[in-house]
């Protein structure tokens, strides 16, 4: 499986040697006769300097994915590489030196950081603990220049977290996983706690200090709009499986498989005039505990017909760089960029 | 202009303070909205922005102990004709609307539904609160009333506690539970953030075809701008405690007048999207963040992270005024109504 795996890996459309490589990765959670399928043989790889995103429903896998990556979770199976290397063979003390590499930025900025810390003893306990900065001066300077990074102010060091916004929060959040000078970081839903207002100003900030920094990163949202403006290429995951794999303008423009563009129907647009694309999925998202046999998104998808149950799916390269797991090859529409209204309408009718 | 019916609800300088150890908390100050018979409005604002204060106020659901200070007036106009001041109604009076007129479904449908009792049992309950039906028409309603919200298999989930539905299932029956009585004013604080996209765009497609076979009006609260474009006729925004822009819903997408509503249109990625080759440009951020309720700026609230502010910004609040075509918005750098057109 692994050795074909890596001729079918999800890659960008360049030569450049990935930074990550994700293979056949599969996490089960609970007893192993009945395990939540939580990811389910999952590859792609990011290769430097890009930002993939990771989109998908709750229950998609795609928080499970992002904590494996880093090893917060164990994985079942597969493998995870960090520049040709598994990092899950690692012992405890290079993965303690690797993790210096490798950041995570969460989701909620109020669990977490740590209520009883001051800022300045949050960010220097990142660099204590892989050794940077060393002296106290030397400490309190990278601090400082740690908090202006993000748009904080140095004096900032001596507060608590209950005393910032959760915007400021999410700052600081962004702050610690710079501290330790990382080639990448997992930013988990790092915009879903902020207000609208807050959130294009940490959108802003990370794309400042991805360019600054040349940070490669595993962005996960189920934001479609942020993901569309911020990310490189898109992985769309359901319920474990890898859906589809674009680079972001073709996805967006040229969604292929049923599940993506029911997703990109759902997701209203901030504009009146824009018609509303009608629902297309009934239903919920099945249990992970018993997946559905075959394709797992055929009990609600609009368009499966008999043999969608009997094999699961391979993800298939459409167009270069373009995959997708679905058998219905008499969905696919490839057409040119530049569509016009009517083909855009012909297409809306079509996900209906 | 045509002539319009009068409307359901019309809230007049609806304002609610909290009294707290740091002084008086101004949550909602002078609101004034009105929503139509049949139609949506929606209060967006983000978080502090007072939505959810103005809402509980309204249905007079603030806890005692809050000792809210409420001030203002409104007029609801009920099935029979009647208006009556929701504010003013004694509390036997207000508790026969409740359920019976106005109905309310919140954010978190796990923490509004009791988990020990079943879907059909609360559902039954207000119906034979409000309608006096005995239990067996109850449960034969409530069944009706689940049916009516598309749950599929709605006999079996009748007799299921809440612990053992999706997420999107409960939002369902919370509908089922508001839509009990029959509804005229139906307030969803935010009734789709818990749910993810395609769970959203089936439970607004359900609202939309309860408004549509039922004729209530919905005052929707929600800080999705996305959802708000596609789902309200009105929308009134709310920043720190106070309207800033009252518009129907396209002129307000198409030019809003506001810099605040401005800022936050502005602030989706979703329309901001280049499309070029590499990387987007800058997203338009607001700077800062909203002032503390307990130390507001001397003149409008959103002066400090305004582009647009002068001097005269920071004298005084503006007034909420007529703008242009029925419009309001509560800035000095928007220009008012003509006064001949007032006048006339």
């Amino acid at each position: 499986m692994n050795t074909s795996a890596s001729a079918l890996l999800p890659l960008p459309m360049t030569t450049a040697a990935p930074l990550i490589e994700v293979r056949g990765l599969k996490k089960y959670f609970g007893s192993s006769d009945r395990p939540v399928r939580a990811v389910d043989d999952v590859s792609f790889a990011i290769r430097p300097g890009e930002t993939l995103g990771l989109v998908g429903e709750s229950g998609s896998g795609k928080s499970t994915i992002g904590r494996t990556l880093l090893r917060l979770v164990e994985r079942t199976e597969g493998e995870v590489l960090y520049r040709g290397d598994d990092i899950g063979k690692l012992a405890a003390g290079p993965l303690r030196r690797l993790r210096s590499k490798l950041q995570i930025i969460f989701q909620d900025p109020y669990a977490s950081l740590n209520p009883k810390m001051r800022i300045g003893a949050i960010l220097g306990e990142a660099l204590a603990t892989h050794g940077l900065a060393k002296g106290p001066g030397e400490r309190e300077r990278r601090i400082a220049e740690l908090l202006e990074t993000v748009g904080l102010r140095p004096e900032h060091a001596s507060r608590f977290p209950h005393e910032f916004s959760g915007g400021q929060r999410q700052r600081i959040g962004v702050a610690r996983a710079l501290a330790v000078e990382p080639e990448f970081i997992v930013a988990d839903e790092p915009l879903s706690a902020l207000d609208v207002s807050i959130q294009s100003q940490v959108i802003n900030l990370l794309a400042d200090l991805r360019e600054r920094l040349s940070l490669t990163m595993l962005f996960i949202s189920h934001d479609l709009d942020v993901v569309e403006y911020l990310c490189d290429r898109v992985v769309v995951l359901y319920l474990g499986k890898v859906m589809e794999v674009a680079e972001t303008r073709e996805l967006f423009e040229r969604p292929q498989h049923p599940y993506t563009r029911a997703l990109l129907a759902a997701s209203p647009k901030p504009d009146p005039l824009v018609p509303n694309e009608r629902v297309a999925l009934k239903g919920d998202i099945p249990s992970p505990v018993a997946p559905p046999s075959g394709c797992v998104f055929r009990t609600r998808c609009p368009h499966a017909i008999e043999a969608c149950a009997g094999t699961v799916p391979p993800l298939d390269e459409l167009s270069p760089g373009h995959f997708s797991a679905c058998i219905r090859k008499d969905l696919i529409r490839l057409e040119p960029p530049g569509r016009s209204q009517g083909e855009t309408a012909a297409r809306s009718a079509e996900v209906v | 202009m045509t002539k319009t019916p009068a409307p359901r609800l019309t809230v007049r300088n609806l304002s609610t303070c909290f009294p707290t150890e740091d002084g008086l908390v101004r949550s909602v100050a002078e609101v004034s909205f009105s929503i139509q018979p049949g139609k949506t409005t929606a209060l967006v604002g983000e978080s502090g922005s007072g939505k959810s204060v103005t809402s509980l106020t309204l249905m007079r659901l603030l806890p005692k102990t809050a000792n809210a200070q409420v001030s203002g007036e409104t007029a609801f106009v009920t099935r029979d004709g009647r208006t009556v001041d929701l504010l003013g109604l004694p509390d036997r009076e207000m508790r026969r609307l409740r359920g019976n007129e106005l109905s309310m479904i919140f954010q978190e449908p796990m923490t509004s539904l009791n988990p020990v009792f079943t879907v059909g049992e609360q559902i039954a309950e207000s119906v034979r609160l409000h309608k006096g039906l005995d239990r067996k028409a109850a449960l034969a309603h409530a069944l009706r009333m689940l049916e009516l919200v598309e749950i599929p298999a709605a006999a079996r989930r009748l007799h299921e506690y809440p612990h053992q539905l999706s997420g999107g299932m409960r939002q369902r029956v919370m509908i089922a539970l508001a839509m009990a009585c029959d509804p005229t004013l139906l307030i969803a604080d935010e009734p789709t953030t818990a749910l993810d996209v395609t769970i959203q765009a089936q439970i607004l497609e359900l609202m939309r075809k309860l408004q549509a076979e039922t004729g209530m009006s919905i005052l929707f609260i929600t800080h999705n701008l996305g959802v708000v474009a596609h789902h309200a006729d009105d929308v009134v925004v709310m920043y720190a405690g106070r309207v800033v822009e009252r518009a129907p819903v396209r002129p307000l997408f198409a030019s809003p007048e506001h810099p605040y509503t401005q800022g936050l249109l502005a602030c989706l990625p979703g329309k901001a999207q280049a499309h070029g080759e590499g990387r987007p440009r800058r997203l338009f951020a607001i700077r800062g963040q909203v002032s503390s309720p307990l130390a507001p700026p001397p003149g409008c609230a959103f002066e400090p992270r305004c582009d647009k502010a002068i001097e005269g910004c920071r004298q005084a609040m503006p007034p909420l005024i007529d703008t242009r075509d029925g419009r309001q918005a509560r800035c000095i750098r928007v220009p008012a109504a003509q006064t001949f057109a007032r006048a006339a």
